[in-house]
């Protein structure tokens, strides 16, 4: 059979240049304007930050989370391009860095940081032995920690294996990303209460954890396809890859948007079959002014035409197809973040200008810029992985 | 017995790997009509046979959609037009309440449909023969063996040169397999009589078994139903009174704590002479205003107009501001609230004594409202 492939067919070469150059540039003109933007607008460009920081994090965790999975349910057809997701996990060390801005700004980003207000207010009171800055400080800082240990051990033995093509690393890995998956849902959904939910520390909503990780893994999942199609097209993976290895991408790409919609209705339906104002004024205040379009834009943007784009069969395998809609979603996840943070911001109608422009560029420039400096060191292909082969192989 | 016609030819193999490379040099080969046998379904078949994408999706979609608009619109249809109703204080057309009716429907109808377009459209069924049924080669390809079966009717296939290429790709057990015309006969075999007798008998005796097994021999009440209670329900009979009936009497000469009988149930006339114990003040007239918008708009109108907002569901009662209910005593009002009147029942049990008074102070403003007496204008 001519398309099988018994040999690992890999030679390791640099990634473009382009991918440096762009990041390059991207991070400089990025962080001049979040400079510039501290200086002009604190409290705005404290909010942008926040919508950067989970951005980031969203694709550090969301890639995290794709590689525990893939040890855990001994995915084949992923082990290819899983070097990409490990890549894209170590956008993880810069969580701390971008969450620095955000605690020196804290009582612009967050009114239960106010002690004044607290105590005259009830309800914020009696959630205060939860919500309070030192509290929040030791347990995002223990949440970060989980999160770049685990990477470090998983994303240490993965590149050992590639050099001592041991077996038994693979079985390590499986046991500690299984350690690992409780922590993910617990930190994960602790850290978007704590970063975004307490926005509006009078809302709560319980599906919040669970909407914010399903946006969470789309945005990892883009990422990983969309450098996946990318790099296979310019050669730079292993020989043999085709669309059927691509299909899973697709599929759990259609998945998720689905999954995405199904959370997000939930929550919209439950809050307005209910009524009740002390939940309801959340979606008010995303219905105010021209945040109405906003809000509808999202229906359209995160749920219709995604879902449409990746409905058939081919589409999910189609590299072209993947390409556009993998960088979609990552804009539709950027759209989501947006929509749940800024209008505690701007609560009349939504902004855009060179502050929310100046922190995208910054951080798309730094995934860019860290992807090529994991490739320029590693694999871009787990070339000691045991599934390897089968996973080239893999057809469906 | 009728003639034996070539149907096709069939060959095996041994590791799925062959089958697929069998099955790329047949494509690769020019030969259309031909399929491959395997135990389960091999990854990597479809592209190696080279087949389209199944249409399959597209009944899903068809049907999917049809499900979703007619969920919508019989939800509208009940909910909007014939049946109106406000829902939790929803609008008539609340579509986020619709959206799980909506989705479940479109995955229900999808779901059935593909699998009865595949059944009927692809399988052909009720069809159930095959010439390959009951062959040696089928029954070693749905245990061990990977098969391969090009037909007769292919453009290429020359019975020779195809039982050649056959032994070139490595195939073993080549074998030619016959149809003859009498065996359409049994084509509809599903259908016969004694076949579908059984099922139908299997099918009702299982059933029947179940059913009554669970429900009739096997019941056991889960827990106890608030509706069966050891209590005395009223229009029910009783076996603890000697007259057989559960609903009692009120003891001779007593009333309700907090009630007096209305002493002029049977003498309107007598009625008019009561006089309104109430002083007018803002909060007896806020109790009735309250009191009639509950008990009284709903046929008599906010305005006491008459104006029913039951649409013809119930007869519109005359309007309060008439000559004769203007010049009514206050005591000839309370006695039709009291004991009703015509299709109107008694509001005693909803409207206390002095509800019923304070409510027909509020009908007096309302009326004052529309027919200003002179000192009103002072």
């Amino acid at each position: 059979m001519n398309s099988t492939h018994h040999s690992l067919d890999y030679v390791r070469k640099d990634l473009p240049v382009n991918f440096k150059k762009i990041g390059l540039i991207l991070s400089v003109v990025g962080l001049i304007l979040v400079i510039a933007a501290y200086y002009s607008d604190p409290v705005r460009s404290a909010f942008n930050n926040l919508v950067f920081l989970m951005l980031l994090t969203s694709i550090g965790l969301g890639a995290m989370f794709l590689v525990a999975i893939e040890y855990i349910g001994g995915a084949v057809w992923s082990t290819p391009f899983r070097r990409i997701a490990e890549f894209l996990a170590a956008v993880l060390i810069l969580v701390p860095i971008a969450a620095i801005p955000v605690y020196l700004n804290l009582h612009d980003l967050y009114h239960w940081t106010h002690t004044d207000v607290v105590a005259a207010d009830k309800i914020l009171s009696s959630k205060s032995p939860y919500l309070n800055e030192s509290f929040m400080l030791i347990r995002i800082a223990l949440f970060m920690a989980i999160w770049l240990i685990f990477y470090k051990i998983i994303t240490g033995n993965s590149k050992k294996q590639d050099e001592s093509k041991d077996q038994n690393l693979t079985t390590k890995n499986i046991k500690i990303s299984a350690i690992f998956m409780p922590f993910f849902a617990l930190t994960i959904t602790f850290a978007a209460i704590d970063w975004m939910m307490s926005l509006e520390p009078h809302w709560f909503s319980t599906i919040y954890g669970v909407y914010y990780f399903s946006g969470t893994v789309l945005a990892g999942l883009a990422a990983v396809t969309f450098l996946a199609v990318y790099l296979n097209e310019k050669g730079l993976l292993v020989k043999g890859l085709k669309s059927d290895n691509y299909y899973s991408l697709g599929a759990l790409l259609f998945a998720f948007t689905n999954f995405w919609a199904y959370i997000a209705f939930s929550q919209y339906m439950l809050i307005w079959y209910a009524n009740l104002p002390e939940e309801t004024f959340w979606y008010l205040a995303r219905w105010g002014g021209n945040w109405k379009f906003v809000t509808l834009g999202l229906l359209v943007v995160h749920f219709i035409v995604p879902y449409f784009g990746l409905l058939s069969q081919p589409s999910k395998m189609d590299p072209k197809r993947l390409k556009f809609m993998s960088l979609w979603i990552l804009f539709a996840h950027l759209y989501d973040i947006y929509w749940l943070v800024m209008p505690t911001f701007s609560k009349e109608s939504f902004v855009f200008g060179w502050i929310e422009a100046g922190f995208l560029s910054l951080a798309v420039g730094l995934i860019l810029l860290i992807f090529n400096y994991k490739a320029s060191r590693e694999n871009v292909v787990a070339i000691g992985d045991p599934k390897l082969i089968r996973g080239i192989n893999f057809r469906l | 017995m009728s003639e034996k016609v070539l149907y096709a030819l069939t060959g095996l193999f041994e590791t799925p790997d062959q089958i697929i490379d069998a099955a790329e040099k047949t494509s690769d080969g020019g030969y259309k009509k031909y399929d491959v046998n395997t135990p389960y379904p091999l990854h990597g078949m479809n592209q190696a046979m080279k087949l389209p994408p199944s249409k399959l999706g597209y009944a899903a979609l068809v049907f999917g959609l049809s499900g979703t608009v007619s969920a919508l619109a019989l939800m509208y249809w009940m909910a909007v037009i014939d049946y109106a109703h406000v829902i939790g204080g929803k609008p008539y057309f609340p579509l986020p309440a619709f959206v799980p009716v909506m989705f479940e429907v479109t995955v229900l109808s999808a779901a059935i449909a593909t699998v009865f377009t595949m059944l009927f459209v692809v399988f052909k069924f009720p069809n159930n023969s095959h010439p390959l049924h009951d062959t040696e080669y089928m029954k070693s390809v749905s245990r061990d063996k990977y098969g391969i079966c090009i037909l007769a009717e292919d453009e290429k296939f020359d019975e020779n040169g195809t039982l050649k290429f056959l032994e070139e790709l490595g195939a073993t057990n080549i074998t030619h397999q016959y149809f003859t015309e009498d065996s359409y006969a049994t084509w509809w075999s599903v259908l016969d009589k004694k076949f579908a007798g059984i099922l139908a008998v299997t099918a009702i005796a299982t059933s029947l078994v179940v059913y009554i097994g669970l429900n009739k021999v096997l019941y056991m009440q889960p827990f106890s139903w608030m509706m069966e209670q050891e209590k005395l329900n009223p229009q029910k009979g009783s076996v603890l009174f000697a007259d057989g009936f559960s609903m009692r009497n009120p003891v001779q000469g007593t009333i309700a704590r907090g009630d007096l009988p209305y002493e002029y149930a049977v003498d309107p006339e007598g009625a008019s002479k009561l006089v309104n114990p109430l002083p007018i003040t803002e909060a007896n007239l806020q109790l009735g205003k309250v009191k009639y918008d509950i008990y009284c708009s709903p046929c008599h109108g906010f305005m006491g107009e008459g104006d029913s907002r039951l649409r013809g569901q119930f007869p519109n009662p005359p309007s309060l501001h008439s000559e004769k209910v203007r010049d009514w005593t206050d005591g000839r009002i309370y006695h039709v609230i009291a004991m009703g009147q015509n299709v109107m029942p008694s509001y005693s049990s909803q409207l206390s004594r002095n509800e019923k008074w304070a409510t027909i102070l509020y009908v007096r403003a309302l009326q004052r409202s529309l027919n200003a007496k002179e000192s009103d204008l002072q």
